[in-house]
């Protein structure tokens, strides 16, 4: 009824019809084909980067000028406010203007922010392939040789590299981590001790036994959540026994997009079994469908479950909750003396292509991974370790589970043993290959083969979009 | 100004028709032509600055969708003219096509439901508690739409959970064996959001449903009983008939709220467990925000819409018809 009276209004008044040519502009303006005005060709950065030598012949770092830095930080984590607090404390010159969003906005948002305007110096990364295709992020190639970047331990910057085909892992440098966080497996020490655990197991096979007894002693054997709200968590005992039971590089390549990569193999299979077993003799928590992150966590904390995966980053929060009841260990290997492997991703921060004070931006990061407050700073608040040079030492912690998660982040270390999170690979493998389909393995709706094809079949759909 | 001079002019009591018979009164004094125009001005003069926000805020987003779902685009690099390939993934892909049919499944939960358990909560709130109690009652019954969704979700996940209330009440009166976590098993997940589906628009229904109500003259009441009629046959004779209009309002609401599902399903299930929830509302946010699959997400939008009118336009035409 009203657009039939709207359109009788414009075929008669001369009124309507300015209105409607208004409108009719607003339109046209839209109509140019998305996308096409803002982008600044890859060529553009090239030359940026290029003109980065004669800064870098003087020494990068933030003179002697008052620098405003222009950053941008994640809610709800203090690490980057407080090594920003205490670099203006080093370097009075320095002064910040931090706006900060949430993680999931910043994903949507940080394309716009980086070819906007006031490009940021100093922004925290959710992903970076697809930026550094846009040429919206700075090559920090210049720097690693002006720094001495290159002597660090070279797995510490890989997850950072993107070679010119677009995969990541190799290439050049575009982002650098504040720290390196490390997964594993948490451990309420009572719990522990009451099913007979006197040390940490060496063997999936130890793993699995002491699994058992959990569950004989009618104790909670893993606290875990698996509801959509915070993707599956289930991926992270996968990944694990993915690497126990088959070599590291190919889930690497897997995430890092390398051609013709797979995640359905028979190492992986062998993963996924073992898991399927995990859910069908009832080790994870009956309701773990419907658990959130933050649930399983404060269960976690009370005492519900003797095993927890999850990463360094709830240290704090653990010895907190659980007064120093708790352990932590690397995921073990398949065979005794095997080599171990984690999750271990660096909080990765990046500067736009265009920003104005990227040679300070730069100057920050180095900061962080060799100026001994610095250091102390990213352990006590962080909980994880800072990275660097090899031959600096790793600060103390206050929170007895964060020595632990340090030392194990050696082993993995000496073992090379890093890995990217398999959630990571594309933008929404979590939420539509992962997710999903270990949730159906829980609700006994899809078996472990079905679900490397799945998520491997989600994978090939994403990537050929 | 006294109410008796407002029911002598009901030019005053009704501002359309006060608008016309001062238009009126106007033209006769001013030459016609001249009268029009300067009526026009501003009759438009008012209309424009709404009508600007109604074009910036829902005619271009509408058809800027349109425009997008023709492309593909990551939302910000350059976007390359797909033409209609992004529909045919959208009718093709068995999970995107899942979606569409589980946001039918609701209209179970979120319309038909709330509408028929509305029209019996209205009747008997008729019938039995007028006065105070009537009030009383009906603020408790749309308490539910004052609650933003959000809120709603949250809480009801806490009472659908394993240990929640729910669950508790079940174990207390014997049921222990039917306890679950109702959000996060793949059977009882949909209907577990259906539930706070109905929860939410019952209210709302039973409301627009009762001041329908209070219009029927109560004379036709009264003959009925006459005649014998009981609560039943008074209900199916008269109320319902005379509600279509009402009626019509309700299930276009509630079916779209239904088919254009997000906050309650996203806050309470995120789509899961599986894909059991997953309606195209959070399809569609998943596609845009984190596949940066913008094309694709609006092809989804732009074929919702078109199911939504699909479903509409019928209703609003029956009740329409049917209420004249």
């Amino acid at each position: 009824m009203l657009t039939v009276r709207f359109h009788r209004a414009l075929a008669a008044w001369p009124a309507a019809r300015l209105v409607v040519l208004t409108l009719a502009t607003i339109l046209v303006t839209a109509c140019a084909a998305p996308g096409a005005v803002t982008t600044p060709s890859p060529a553009a950065t090239g030359t940026q980067t290029s003109s980065a030598p004669s800064a870098v012949a003087a020494g990068p770092s933030c003179g002697t000028d008052p620098v405003k830095l222009n950053a941008y930080f994640e809610t709800g984590f203090d690490l980057p406010f407080k090594l920003s607090d205490e670099f203006t404390k080093q370097y009075p010159n320095v002064t910040w203007d931090i706006k900060q969003d949430q993680f999931t906005n910043l994903m949507s948002s940080t394309p716009r922010l980086l070819a906007g305007d006031n490009p940021p110096d100093l922004i925290r990364l959710p992903s970076m392939v697809t930026l550094v295709k846009d040429g919206l992020l700075k090559n920090l190639d210049d720097y690693v040789t002006a720094f001495g970047w290159d002597k660090f331990p070279a797995a510490q910057l890989a997850q950072n590299r993107v070679a010119s085909d677009g995969t990541r892992g190799s290439g050049s440098l575009y982002a650098a981590g504040l720290n390196y966080s490390l997964t594993g497996v948490f451990y309420n020490k009572k719990l522990a001790q009451q099913i007979g655990m006197t040390a940490a197991p060496t063997t999936v096979a130890e793993f699995e036994d002491l699994l058992a007894k959990a569950k004989t002693a009618g104790v909670q054997p893993i606290m875990m959540w698996n509801a959509t709200a915070s993707g599956g968590g289930l991926a992270f005992p996968l990944q694990n026994l993915m690497a126990a039971y088959g070599p590291t590089q190919p889930i690497n390549d897997w995430i890092f997009q390398k051609p013709s990569a797979t995640i359905d193999t028979s190492t992986n299979l062998t993963a996924a079994q073992h898991l399927q077993q995990w859910v069908e003799a009832g080790y994870f928590p009956k309701d773990v469908n419907a658990i959130e992150y933050t649930d399983a966590n404060a269960r976690f904390g009370k005492g519900e479950g003797v095993f927890m995966f999850n990463g360094d980053w709830q240290n704090a929060v653990y010895d907190k909750d659980m007064s120093s009841n708790v352990g932590f260990f690397v995921f073990p290997p398949g065979q005794a003396g095997g080599s171990v492997a984690a999750m271990s991703a660096p909080l990765t921060y990046g500067i736009a292509a265009k920003a104005k004070n990227a040679d300070c931006a730069a100057f920050f990061f180095n900061w962080v991974a060799t100026n001994e407050k610095a250091r102390q700073i990213d352990v006590a608040v962080g909980g994880s370790n800072p990275g660097g040079p090899p031959d600096l030492a790793v600060p103390q912690a206050a929170a007895p589970v964060t020595n632990e998660t340090l030392t194990a982040g050696a082993d993995v270390a000496k073992d090379n043993g890093a890995m990217d999170f398999i959630a990571n690979a594309t933008g929404s493998i979590f939420a539509q290959g992962w997710t999903p389909e270990l949730q159906k393995m829980v609700g006994g709706k899809q078996a472990a083969a079905g679900l490397l094809k799945a998520v491997q079949a989600e994978y090939e759909k994403e990537l050929a979009r | 100004m006294s109410q008796a001079a407002d029911k002598a002019d009901p030019a005053r009591a009704l501002p359309g028709a006060r608008a016309e018979a001062i238009d009126r009164r106007l033209s006769r004094r001013i030459p016609l032509a001249q009268g029009i125009r300067r009526q026009t001005l501003v009759g438009w003069l008012f209309v424009v600055p709404a009508l600007l926000f109604y074009a910036v805020f829902v005619l271009q987003p509408l058809a800027l969708t349109v425009q997008y779902s023709l492309y593909r685009w990551d939302g910000f690099s350059p976007a390359t003219w797909v033409g209609l390939a992004n529909y045919a993934s959208v009718l093709s892909e068995p999970k995107l096509l899942e979606t569409l049919f589980n946001a039918f499944r609701l209209v179970l939960f979120f319309s038909l439901i709330p509408v028929t358990l509305g029209l019996v909560t209205a009747s008997v709130v008729h019938r039995v508690a007028t006065g105070r109690l009537g009030t009383v009652s009906r603020t408790v019954l749309f308490l539910p739409q004052v609650i933003p969704l959000v809120a709603a979700g949250i809480i009801w996940g806490r009472l659908l959970s394993l240990s929640g209330l729910i669950n508790q009440g079940l174990t207390a009166i014997g049921l222990g064996d039917i306890t679950r976590a109702w959000l996060g098993d793949f059977d009882t997940a949909l209907p577990a959001v259906g539930i706070i589906g109905i929860w939410v628009l019952l209210g709302f229904c039973t409301v627009l449903l009762l001041t329908g109500m209070a219009k029927i003259d109560a004379g036709l009441y009264e003959s009925a009983r006459l005649d014998g009629a009981g609560w039943f046959q008074e209900f199916r004779a008269i109320t319902v008939p005379s509600l279509r209009y009402e009626i019509g309002v309700c299930l276009t609401v509630t079916i779209i709220a239904a088919l254009a599902a997000f906050d309650i399903v996203y806050v309470s299930t995120g789509g899961g467990p599986g894909n059991a929830t997953a309606v195209p509302g959070i399809q569609i946010y998943i596609l845009a925000f984190l596949e940066r699959q913008v094309g694709l997400a609006s092809a989804l939008a732009v074929v919702l819409v078109i199911l939504v009118l699909l479903v509409i336009l019928p209703i609003q035409r029956l009740s329409r018809e049917d209420a004249r």
